[in-house]
């Protein structure tokens, strides 16, 4: 049961791999490192002028001491509106409140006031998502001028846009899932509405305002000259309107009275899984650096992989002589029972129909699924396509899409695809998707793309009668090929949203066990299943 | 011996007899106030008898109640230990009365005792030296001037009703003696309506240096001197024995007075007769003067039981029983160096305010010998002195004994009271003391120096707030996660009211990078040990609210929780509350007085001290919440002053 390494850590193979990573690794880091400084250096001096703390400090100051934070879309908007959102100017993660799982949304007033972006909304709506997946208790750190107007058309009439927000927390409030607003700074025209659709808002004195149209637009309406505190300050919304419940003293008090309101939720986690004694895995997870070729088309072993993964790198593989191209089998991570459905080579029938066997067992014994995704599609040719594997990929497929068990997906080399679909990616809303710096995400490999746009250009020329040459043929690919690569790196994809973030493979193990320890905050529901095409 | 004696007494004397006690075979007595239900010495004693209410009157005082329990319980004698009823001679008489032995001197020689002015006279009939001065009716000035050069200068003028310093000149040269006396007698009259004075010679450098003696009723050794020169208002600080300086001379010359004393009044048992002694020029044989005789165990005891190897309570109890006397002066040397230091629950910066609290945690070193009535979990209370223990150190030096002692008092543990522990140390690090220069004034001279708590290394400071958000026993392997950026959080702690901001940022169950100020620590676990820079953390101790780090002398830190923000932006100077808990001894404001910033509105009797309770500022008295007589706990709203409306109510 226990897996067994045939690593080389000595080896040049083993080493090259790991320069690999760590360079892959450093982009990230740099990468995430912008994000979190937010607004750059003035913005942050005049926010901490004003007395209120950084917004990562709130959410610091808001967790229990020590708490780890899953950070979500922590890399959103890279390279976006010529970077001018950092971290798409809102912090969004998973920490533990008076030890219960809970979503934080904060503003970050240093990055343009803290107003809405497109992938301000879609990271908001993400967060929100997950909340209402897991059932974690929403806390809205809340600090933003409202609607970002350059970009209105992209933020507000759409309906994943910015009215959502407001929709989702009504939704969710219906379903018992607590909405907690904390106003600390502005909280402008739509934003307004996060507090008041709140259960229990806290807003900080003279600091905190609400209000649907601030002074400057008040004056232009009506001529009424008032003060932003006069207007819609905690005072205000305490004493006189009830827009906000409690009146803290500075953003310490407020994060103190948030995490009391959190305290006496009287919230039960349900127990849907045995949990066993946690382990670590036999194998160090520092060496998954090695283990992985660099390169995505060198073929390894994904028990590599589970083997730095799960507790004592035990692993009860199913079906393991049939199929095996798909490794399945059953593993604690963290002490939490998981069926892992991983890639070790490209899709064929049987693999599929293994998986989808495998599902269903998870489903029934309601066990999570960890999809560990290295996939270039399912097998091309007469053969296959005879055969029917569009039949069985469709089981695996349904068989994804319809389990009611939480999925935690790990891109873990290549997305490709109908592989992605297969193997739960985005679209078949995994509670979670994490990204390693080193995997890639397109419809197809960059090269068949620009070959099959090479082919149908060519089939075209030639059917005129003129010749192309393998120079012209070359230069026309170029561009494909360059598109493919730029818009299949994990930053590009990361940056829009496309999963939940970047993470250093030797984190997998904890975002793995945190991203499973949020989803079972909620039931697991009976699973029904669509047709399967037999 | 006896069979059952009772203590009646509490606190660490009861426990120290219980312990002699108990070796000797001898079953033991407890008595206990309503406050001391669950005290140590209750627990340790074989049976225990309540005896009422917290107050000394209303139980350790009452003989009457004490007598009963020992007859009830079947104990044939009664240790008084000190204080209480231990030199109160009618209680002798009614001890005996009832057929019970009492363990120490007979009435008459407490009562001989008793009174200074007899005491003096008797003593200096027996050839005790006494401190020489004229008290007589005389008051002319040729003959108060020849009684001045008869003493010798320098001399001490004072009133005879005086009081206070006032009347009081002291006067080094005769060519000064008349000049100095018209101001005293002047001043005298003014003040007292008398001018009528006595002249006593000034003792220079003076220094306590008692002698230990023990007697059978009849004759008498003793067991050397302790000098108790380290003294803070006339309370003993830190006692030692034998006195530094002291020669063979001295001591023989001492002792031998020391003996005359107990066996001119018969005396039986333990007692101490204490000299004061004149430093200035060294120890001489002829610089000493007989000043009081306490007629029980002393608090320093230990210290000569250190160097002795005597131990005083067993020959209490032998004596007591009927015994001779344990050994011969002969017989007796002194072995070494003894120190003893007192360790109180006091708020040395707030001018030896006594304290109070839990002690939620309390260890005394090894290689000290420690005298407690208290263990962890234990109240200091209100009712009695706020002593948490006695600790002493012996070597074969001096240097020895006072490096051990050093050594002790750095690793103390006490935690849920402030203590003196700092300024003990600060005591046994004085050089002056260290090179044996002693004498009453020491601790007046160099308080300033000595009060002066060390600050808190950021170490400490960053332990503290690693120990006040809970994480240094945790195991959690997900602690300090984050996929990129790692979060900082803001704890803040108070020092002696000064507030301080912590950053903390956690790397993992076993490790946290904490800055404080411009400095960052690193905190790590090793094993099971946290090291702070790579050096060992020292103990920790969370109680509440408050954290104690056991580094010098134990830095106590408040946790300050943002929630309590509200209330301190709320708090005002309109409500004068209790300080801490206590009796309210008087009320001067009356409702609509007006008051000035600084009047006293009220006096709160605590710990055997009135504090004066004063107007935050200036107003009118509103409300008066309390009647004299009552009894307050801490922090009880007492007087408010009408709400101050001269700022405007901006809202």
């Amino acid at each position: 049961m226990k897996l067994n390494s045939k690593a080389i850590p000595a080896s040049a193979d083993f080493q090259a791999n790991r320069q690999a990573h760590l360079e892959a690794l450093s982009l990230v880091r740099e990468a995430a490192e912008l994000a979190a400084a937010g607004g750059g250096e003035a913005a942050r001096e005049r926010h901490i002028g004003r007395g209120k703390m950084l917004p990562r400090e709130r959410v610091a100051n808001l967790l229990d001491p020590g708490s780890p934070f899953l950070e979500v879309g922590a890399t959103a908007a890279h390279g976006l509106y010529d970077g001018a959102a950092p971290c798409a100017g809102v912090i969004a993660g998973i920490g533990r409140v008076h030890g219960q799982d809970c979503m934080i949304v904060c503003n970050d007033a240093t990055v343009k006031g803290g107003t809405y972006y497109p992938m301000t909304v879609k990271k908001h709506l993400r967060a929100q998502e997950i909340a209402e997946e897991c059932h974690l208790p929403c806390l809205y750190l809340v600090d933003s001028g409202g609607a970002n107007l350059p970009n209105q058309d992209e933020v507000f009439p759409d309906r994943d846009h910015f009215g959502r927000i407001f929709y989702n927390q009504a939704r969710m409030s219906a379903k018992g899932i607590p909405q907690i607003a904390v106003v600390m700074g502005s909280c402008t025209a739509g934003g307004a509405y996060v507090p008041a659709m709140s259960d229990v808002t806290i807003i900080v004195k003279e600091q905190g305002t609400i209000f649907l149209a601030g002074p400057p637009l008040v004056k232009a309406a009506t001529g009424e000259v008032v003060s932003a505190e006069d207007l819609g300050g905690g005072d205000v919304h305490t004493r006189l309107s009830g827009v906000a419940d409690y009146l803290a003293e500075d953003d310490g008090h407020a994060l103190a009275l948030a995490r009391r309101a959190v305290a006496g939720l009287n919230r039960v986690k349900p127990t849907s899984v045995h949990w066993a004694t946690p382990e670590e895995p036999a194998y160090d997870p520092e060496d998954l650096l090695g283990v992985v070729p660099a390169d995505l088309r060198t073929p390894y072993d994904i028990r590599e992989v589970i083997a730095r993964l799960v507790d004592g790198s035990r692993f009860d593989e199913f079906k393991a002589r049939f199929g095996e191209t798909l490794v399945c089998g059953f593993a604690h991570l963290k002490g939490c029972p998981v069926g892992i459905v991983a890639n070790n080579g490209v899709l064929f029938s049987e693999a599929a129909q293994k998986g989808a066997h495998f599902i269903e067992l998870c489903s029934q014994r309601k066990i999570p699924l960890v999809f560990l995704q290295n996939i270039t599609g399912f097998m091309v040719g007469r053969a296959y396509e005879n055969e029917g594997i569009a039949r069985h990929g469709a089981k695996m497929v349904t068989a994804v899409a319809t389990t009611s068990v939480p999925k935690i997906t790990m891109v873990v080399g290549g997305s490709f695809g109908a592989g992605n679909y297969g193997m739960s990616g985005r679209a078949y809303q995994p509670r979670f998707m994490w990204s390693w710096p080193n995997s890639r995400i397109s419809v197809m490999g960059g090269e068949q793309a620009a070959g099959v746009l090479a082919t149908v250009k060519r089939d075209a020329i030639e059917r005129k009668g003129a010749a192309w040459s393998t120079e012209e043929e070359a230069a026309f690919k170029r561009p494909t090929v360059e598109m493919f690569e730029r818009q299949s790196h994990p930053l590009y994809a990361s940056a829009r949203l496309w999963d939940d973030g970047i993470v250093d493979p030797r984190k997998s193990r904890d975002v793995l066990a945190l991203s499973l320890n949020a989803a079972l905050c909620a039931p697991i529901e009976e699973t029904r299943f669509g047709v399967f095409r037999m | 011996m006896f069979e059952t004696i009772l203590i009646a007494n509490r606190g660490e004397i009861a426990c120290r007899v219980i312990d002699t006690a108990r070796k000797m075979g001898v079953r033991c007595v407890a008595v206990y106030s309503d406050a001391d239900r669950a005290a140590r010495h209750v627990a340790m004693a074989d049976r225990a008898v309540h005896i009422g209410g917290p107050a000394p009157a209303d139980s350790y005082l009452r003989g009457a109640a004490i007598i009963e329990a020992a007859l009830e319980t079947g104990a044939q004698a009664i240790h008084p230990g000190y204080g209480f009823l231990s030199e109160n001679p009618d209680f002798v008489d009614a001890v005996e009365a009832a057929g019970l032995v009492f363990i120490g001197p007979s009435a008459k020689a407490i009562r001989a005792m008793g009174l200074k002015d007899a005491a003096k006279a008797l003593m200096e009939k027996a050839g005790v030296p006494v401190v020489p001065g004229y008290h007589g009716d005389n008051q002319d000035l040729e003959h108060l001037s020849g009684a001045a050069d008869a003493i010798g200068y320098p001399v001490l003028i004072k009133a005879v009703a005086g009081g206070g310093g006032k009347g009081m000149r002291l006067v080094t040269r005769p060519e000064d003696f008349n000049d100095a006396l018209d101001s005293a007698r002047s001043e005298a009259k003014t003040a007292f309506g008398n001018d009528a004075v006595l002249i006593e010679k000034y003792i220079q450098k003076p220094r306590h240096i008692e002698v230990q003696v023990f007697g059978d009723g009849e004759t008498a050794v003793h067991l050397f001197e302790r000098d108790c020169s380290l003294q803070r208002r006339h309370q003993k600080v830190i006692e030692e024995a034998p006195a530094p300086g002291m020669t063979d001379d001295m001591r023989a010359a001492m002792g031998q007075a020391a003996v005359r004393a107990a066996e001119t009044i018969g005396y039986a048992g333990a007692g101490t007769v204490e000299f004061i002694v004149d430093g200035s020029r060294g120890l001489r044989p002829d610089a000493f003067w007989f000043m009081e005789m306490n007629t029980r165990l002393q608090v320093e005891h230990p210290v000569t039981e250190a160097i002795t190897g005597v131990d005083l309570v067993e020959w209490q109890l032998r004596v007591a029983s009927g015994g001779g006397l344990p050994k011969r002066q002969d017989a007796l040397t002194i072995n070494g160096h003894a120190f003893e230091a007192r360790l109180y629950a006091e708020d040395v910066p707030k001018g030896f305010l006594p304290a109070t609290g839990r002690l939620a945690h309390l260890r005394f070193p090894d290689g000290a010998r420690a005298d407690t009535g208290v263990r962890a979990g234990d109240e200091i209370s209100p009712h009695y002195d706020p002593m948490i223990a006695k600790l002493i150190t012996h070597g074969a030096t001096r240097a020895g004994a006072l490096r051990r002692l050093s050594a002790a008092l750095r690793d103390c543990e006490v935690a849920g009271t402030v203590t003196n522990l700092a300024f003990l140390g600060a005591l046994a690090g004085h050089d002056g003391f260290a090179a044996g220069e002693v004498d009453t004034d020491l601790i007046a001279r160099d308080l300033d120096h000595l009060v002066v708590e060390p600050a808190p290394e950021p170490r400490d400071i960053a332990l503290a707030a690693l120990a006040a958000i809970g994480v240094l026993h945790d195991s959690d392997r997900s602690t300090g996660f984050c996929l990129w950026s790692p979060l900082t959080q803001t704890v803040h702690l108070r020092h002696h009211g000064d507030e301080i901001a912590v950053r903390v940022q956690s790397l993992s169950a076993e490790a946290h990078d904490v800055q404080v100020g411009d400095k960052t620590v690193a905190a790590r676990r090793v094993g099971d040990r946290w090291q702070m820079d790579g050096q060992a953390a020292p103990n920790i101790v969370v109680s509440g609210a408050l954290v104690t780090v056991f580094d010098r002398y134990g830095i106590g830190f408040d946790i300050v929780d943002p929630l309590d923000r509200a209330a301190m932006a709320a708090g005002d100077r309109d409500v004068i509350e209790a300080p801490m808990p206590g009796l309210v001894k008087l009320v001067t404001a009356k409702p609509g007085q007006e008051v000035r910033e600084g009047d006293r509105l009220a006096v709160l009797e605590a710990m055997k001290m009135e504090h004066a309770l004063l107007a935050a500022r200036d107003g009118t008295v509103e409300e008066v919440l309390v009647a004299e007589g009552a009894q307050v706990a801490a922090g009880a709203a007492l007087i408010r002053l009408a709400s101050d409306n001269s700022e405007g109510n901006t809202a």
